[in-house]
């Protein structure tokens, strides 16, 4: 086990002090990165900092940031955009919350049924490309209008929800209009699958492990992965109350180690077997072990000679500061919401990232840990060495800081 | 407050409790309730029957489907209730501490579903009045009009894409400190006079 602290927890100032409540209770929904909560509960990360987690498995997206809302949980894993718009009070009730940590990078894809993806590949479809499919889908679209055919309907897990921009862009990046070209529906990650096997969806962009199963049941095939539309783009959370945050110091610092030293310990290749099996139990995801740690290691079912598409960076845990709480993620979800009519265009996004992502705790919690740390809380996408890897050749520059 | 002319709609898929709510929504004289009892396609379902109101169970998986809908229509939009089945008074503070006023945090009985039902379309009223002044004063949706104009106009004579033009839109905004729509106006003003 990689250790950062050893086994010994320093106490008083400038080190760990003890945390103010003893137990945290955490809310998931059965999505792969939820794995740093299950695993700092369940192999003795949260203990090592006197913390006991308790994990509950939530139904729906709603449901977990009402439980956060109201106290019920004390923090949870979240899609990034939802800590911003529970923070401005859109689409419920106004209850400032904060990332004080990130859960992971990238996980995502987008899948298609068989049928549309036949039609995909023969409107120009190609792995190579990313923006391929979606050029593709601009084709399918345009002759299914033509011949008066009712439009495409895709799946997203959440109004606001990295999904939710994500698939938009990869769409407008090939011409279409998300709000005219075609249909999006919310559906919850566990009933995608059910919902493109009936017909009832054409696609969807939902995390892990649920492309893969589908693909697996037959149902559909990948057309894209997020780290291919953005490469270590942002994914879900750790999302607080900020008034439980003021309130728990110790206890926020605590979680966060045991929090980021779970995720480096997922990402060594010896240990994903053992994530995988514990995940895989009924009360956390109930999905395999083998499609789990596949999935970890990037290895995706699909319909090439030796069926894996394979991709490395598929999801990540915690190399490339995966844990970091970068707020230049925060103005781009910001921007988004603002971009797809969600809120005032006159929103302040650079504020607003400010107030949400706290890259400051979590620096404070981390530097005792001796990890290395970026110098800076804000970065460009798609710019240096993520050149041509930001929905195809588009840069994003936060403009802030 | 109840009419007994209110066409609700139960979601839930515990037929025990289901039977709770539509056994409580009789004696208060209320005819046309229906039960959705399986969730596949629900929205479909919703808009066949158009509810007045919607009951739903806080731990449904449906929610994030009918919040989505919420959002996207103005005109879909329904009161409302979501009940938890458990009788947790601390749980029950909070959420009223919280403002959280959709929901009936106190254990479920027949005898309180009239009232949960009365409550959710008061808030639920209240809230709707304070979403129409807010937009009638903002008059959002001219100016989201003239954004999308000036988007056309860079679309088409520069031959820009959608993503393009609005990121020079918001460029110029943010260079010269004025708002998207006001940058959006002068271009579509410009136009007019040009062509």
């Amino acid at each position: 086990m990689l250790d950062s602290l050893g086994d010994k927890v320093l106490e008083g100032p400038g080190g760990v002090a003890p945390p103010e409540v003893s137990t945290v209770h955490a809310g998931i929904i059965p999505l792969l990165d939820c794995a740093p909560l299950v695993v700092a509960a369940e192999f003795g990360f949260a203990e090592k900092y006197n913390l006991r987690l308790e994990i509950s498995r939530e139904q729906s997206w709603a449901s977990i940031r009402d439980k956060v809302t109201i106290g019920h949980l004390d923090c949870a894993h979240m899609l990034g955009p939802m800590v911003i718009a529970s923070t401005l009070g859109i689409g419920h009730v106004r209850t400032p919350l904060i990332a004080p940590m990130a859960l992971g990078l990238n996980g995502n894809a987008i899948t298609v049924s068989n049928n549309l993806h036949d039609r995909l590949i023969a409107a120009g479809l190609n792995g190579g490309d990313v923006l391929s499919g979606a050029r593709a889908l601009k084709a399918v679209i345009d002759a299914d209008r033509a011949a008066g055919r009712p439009p495409l309907t895709f799946g997203v897990v959440f109004p606001f929800s990295a999904h939710n921009y994500e698939l938009r862009g990869w769409l407008a990046a090939a011409g279409i209009n998300p709000d005219f070209d075609l249909r999006l529906v919310v559906i919850p990650p566990p009933l995608m699958v059910a919902n493109l096997d009936q017909g009832l969806i054409d696609g969807f962009c939902v995390g892990a492990p649920w492309n893969a199963v589908a693909v697996e049941a037959g149902v559909g095939e990948i057309v894209a992965t997020k780290s291919q539309i953005w490469h270590n783009g942002p994914e879900k959370v750790l999302g607080v109350r900020a008034t439980w945050a003021a309130a728990h110091p110790h206890t926020l610092n605590a979680l966060i180690r045991a929090l980021v030293e779970a995720a480096q310990w997922i990402e060594q290749p010896e240990n994903r077997l053992a994530v995988a099996e514990t995940l895989a139990a009924p009360h956390y995801l109930g999905i395999n072990a083998p499609i789990l740690a596949q999935a970890m290691a990037g290895d995706l079912p699909g319909r090439t000679p030796d069926g894996i598409i394979s991709d490395p960076d598929f999801i990540t845990f915690f190399r490339d500061h995966a844990t970091f709480p970068w707020r230049s993620h925060a103005a781009w979800f910001a921007e988004q919401m603002i971009r797809w009519r969600q809120i005032d265009q006159d929103t302040d996004v650079c504020a607003l990232a400010e107030q949400v992502y706290r890259p400051d705790f979590y620096r404070n919690a981390v530097r005792p840990l001796g990890l290395s740390l970026p110098d800076a809380d804000w970065k460009s996408e798609g710019t240096g060495t993520s050149r041509g890897r930001f929905f195809g050749d588009a840069v994003y520059d936060p403009e802030c800081s | 407050m109840s009419d007994s002319k209110l066409s609700i709609v139960v979601i839930d898929e515990d037929p025990v409790r289901a039977a709770i709510l539509m056994d409580g929504l009789a004696e208060a004289g209320h005819a046309e309730v229906a039960l959705i009892d399986d969730v596949n396609n629900l929205l479909k379902k919703i808009f066949a029957i158009d509810p007045d109101v919607i009951l739903i169970d806080l731990e449904n998986p449906s929610r994030d489907s009918l919040e989505q809908m919420f959002q996207v229509s103005r005109e879909v939009r329904r009161p409302t209730a979501v009940f938890v089945d458990e009788t947790d008074r601390a749980m029950t503070d909070a959420a009223i501490d919280a403002g959280v006023s959709a929901y009936i945090v106190d254990g479920l009985k027949k005898e309180r579903v009239n009232q949960i039902v009365d409550l959710t379309i008061s808030r639920f009223n209240a809230f709707s009045r304070l979403q129409s002044e807010l937009s009638a004063a903002k008059t959002a949706l001219s100016e989201r009009k003239i954004i999308e104009r000036a988007k056309g106009i860079l679309m088409q004579t520069r031959g820009m894409s959608e993503e393009e033009a609005y990121a020079a839109l918001r460029k110029t905004a943010m260079n010269e400190k004025k708002r998207i729509v006001d940058i959006a106006s002068s271009l579509v003003t410009a136009d007019r006079i040009a062509s």
